[in-house]
């Protein structure tokens, strides 16, 4: 589905991605795990359009990301839930949830959408008229997951999920990914977390200095020695 | 008994006033709201914005007064042509500036100021015109209230609950209001930023030839009528709050109470003089505007 080759990226003279090859098939999920600054958001950044590559091909089943505009590349079906979650603070929730839906295509199944997704998180029904800034964190990041899911994408960019929240949010946080992942969404996921992340993905890539150092299953993670020697305190 | 009457005409005049004033904000409130969006979206200030409603003015007066084209289908003409106008200024002048420092956007539209200024003397000379339409005076009791500012009023609140329900009920007018919370992460709800802001603009713009056709009914138009009321309007901005649209909508009201009231205690000049003194006294005791939070 999502085809990354010899990506290259950064900031100005600063290079964040060296040669990034990543593959993500449908139905899968799949983890970048790696510690801070390794590029784990700016390989997120670098699918969704935020920042372009400087060199490398990315293609979403089959199409050119890098030559689509980035206000378009959500209508390739790509979902970026960003860093620190990025809600409009002085938005309601409904309206939050709405600018999930802008494009075109989605706009034609707000009200379907927003079923689903209050299906998927009643409590954001509760506080639809509530402004999403005064919520609590864990509120906020359904709020988050819940506006990329407006757009129904195939393919749902998780950027840090657990960042910031209490123990109890994250593993409901983790419930939720489990979920979304069974209602048949491909999943990729960038954490932290490394444990947790290990326990509700297929595969993932461990990624340090701006390049994949490691991939396998989940299993093969968890058993690699690089991964239980820096991640998992082991 | 002589005092009692003498209070009965006060009290007569004072209503009189207050709604003349309430009338007046009406006008104010909808040139208010063209700026406050502009700022609050764009993040740069029209300080041409005053002179847009000047070239609309014009408009009206040609196509009223010159080609005699009906009053209620120039109107709707005036308001696209500046909506246009607005557009063309973002595409033109601001967009290319839009990273620029804020300084630099403001000389732009400055320029601008003078560039239109300097245009419609060239163009249409420095005569007062008007409309020639002499709309009547409503009696109320022994209150006066013009015609003209009655439509007015009502003209631009029909305006500004247009663009509120825009803003609130439509996909678009969302996004205007999101846009100034995180720019960057538009492109992600598949927001195209240059169009909104585009679309910003031309509403804008469209406000301010609204403004210029209610204003034409009532005043002169000349080059330099923005003067007369593009201060004004930013005193209101600014005591609102720069891009609050609730704190710019009490302002203008506040401002043309005082202006109404100053003028019945002594001559309309007063009430302007009373009106820029209190918005100085403001900015010592609020400075970030009247509805800005407490620190």
């Amino acid at each position: 589905m999502l085809e990354l080759r010899a990506v290259n990226a950064g900031y100005g003279t600063f290079q964040a991605l060296f040669d990034v090859d990543l593959d993500v098939k449908a139905g899968e999920a799949v983890g970048v795990i790696g510690p801070n600054g390794a590029g784990k958001t700016t390989l997120m950044r670098v699918i969704s359009g935020l920042i372009r590559p400087s060199r490398g091909s990315i293609k979403m089943e089959g199409v050119d990301v890098v030559a689509t505009p980035p206000h378009k590349i959500v209508s390739l079906g790509i979902a970026h839930v960003p860093e620190n979650r990025r809600l409009f603070p002085q938005l309601s929730v409904d309206d939050n949830l709405k600018m999930g839906a802008f494009m075109k295509e989605a706009r034609d199944h707000y009200a379907e959408r927003l079923e689903v997704v209050f299906d998927l998180f009643p409590r954001l029904k509760e506080r639809r008229h509530q402004m999403a800034g005064t919520m609590s964190g864990g509120e906020q990041q359904m709020c988050a997951i819940g506006r990329a899911l407006m757009s129904n994408p195939k393919l749902l960019l998780l950027d840090e999920p657990s960042a910031g929240l209490a123990p109890v949010v994250v593993q409901q946080v983790f419930e939720l990914v489990k979920r979304i992942r069974a209602s048949g969404l491909t999943v990729l996921i960038v954490e932290q977390n490394v444990q947790q992340v290990l326990k509700v993905v297929d595969r993932a890539y461990l990624i340090e200095a701006g390049t994949i150092r490691a991939s396998g299953t989940s299993a093969e993670m968890l058993a690699s020695d690089t991964v239980k020697e820096a991640y998992l305190g082991v | 008994m002589g005092m009692q009457a003498f209070l009965d005409i006060f009290d007569i005049y004072l209503l009189e006033a207050v709604i003349n004033g309430i009338l007046l904000g009406g006008v104010l409130a909808l040139l208010a709201l063209g700026l406050n969006l502009i700022f609050g979206v764009i993040d740069v200030t029209w300080i041409c914005y005053a002179e847009l409603v000047m070239i609309g003015m014009y408009a009206m007066y040609f196509m009223v007064q010159v080609y005699g084209i009906s009053y209620f289908i120039a109107a709707p003409l005036t308001v696209l042509l500046v909506a246009m106008l607005g557009a063309a200024l973002h595409y033109l002048v601001i967009a290319p500036l839009l990273t620029a420092p804020p300084i630099n956007q403001l000389l732009a539209t400055g320029g601008v100021l003078f560039v239109l200024q300097s245009f419609a003397t060239v163009a249409f000379g420095i005569d007062f015109r008007n409309l020639g339409i002499r709309l009547p005076v409503l009696s109320f009791g022994d209150m006066n209230f013009s015609y003209a500012r009655l439509l007015s009023f009502l003209a631009a609140l029909v305006g500004m609950v247009a663009v509120y329900l825009f803003m609130t009920r439509t996909f678009t007018g969302t996004a205007i209001r999101a846009i100034s919370q995180d720019r960057q992460i538009m492109a992600l709800m598949g927001v195209d930023t240059r169009r909104i802001y585009l679309i910003t603009s031309a509403i804008g713009g469209g406000l301010a030839g609204l403004a210029a056709c209610l204003l034409v009914l009532q005043y002169d138009v000349h080059p330099f009528v923005g003067l007369s009321f593009g201060p004004i309007t930013f005193l209101i901005c600014v005591l609102g709050g720069l891009g609050n649209f609730i704190g710019g909508f009490i302002a203008a009201f506040v401002f043309a109470e005082i202006i109404s009231l100053g003028g019945l205690f002594s001559d309309l000049e007063w009430g302007y003089v009373l009106a820029f003194a209190f918005f100085i006294v403001m900015m010592f005791i609020r400075p970030a505007g009247l509805l800005a939070r407490r620190r």
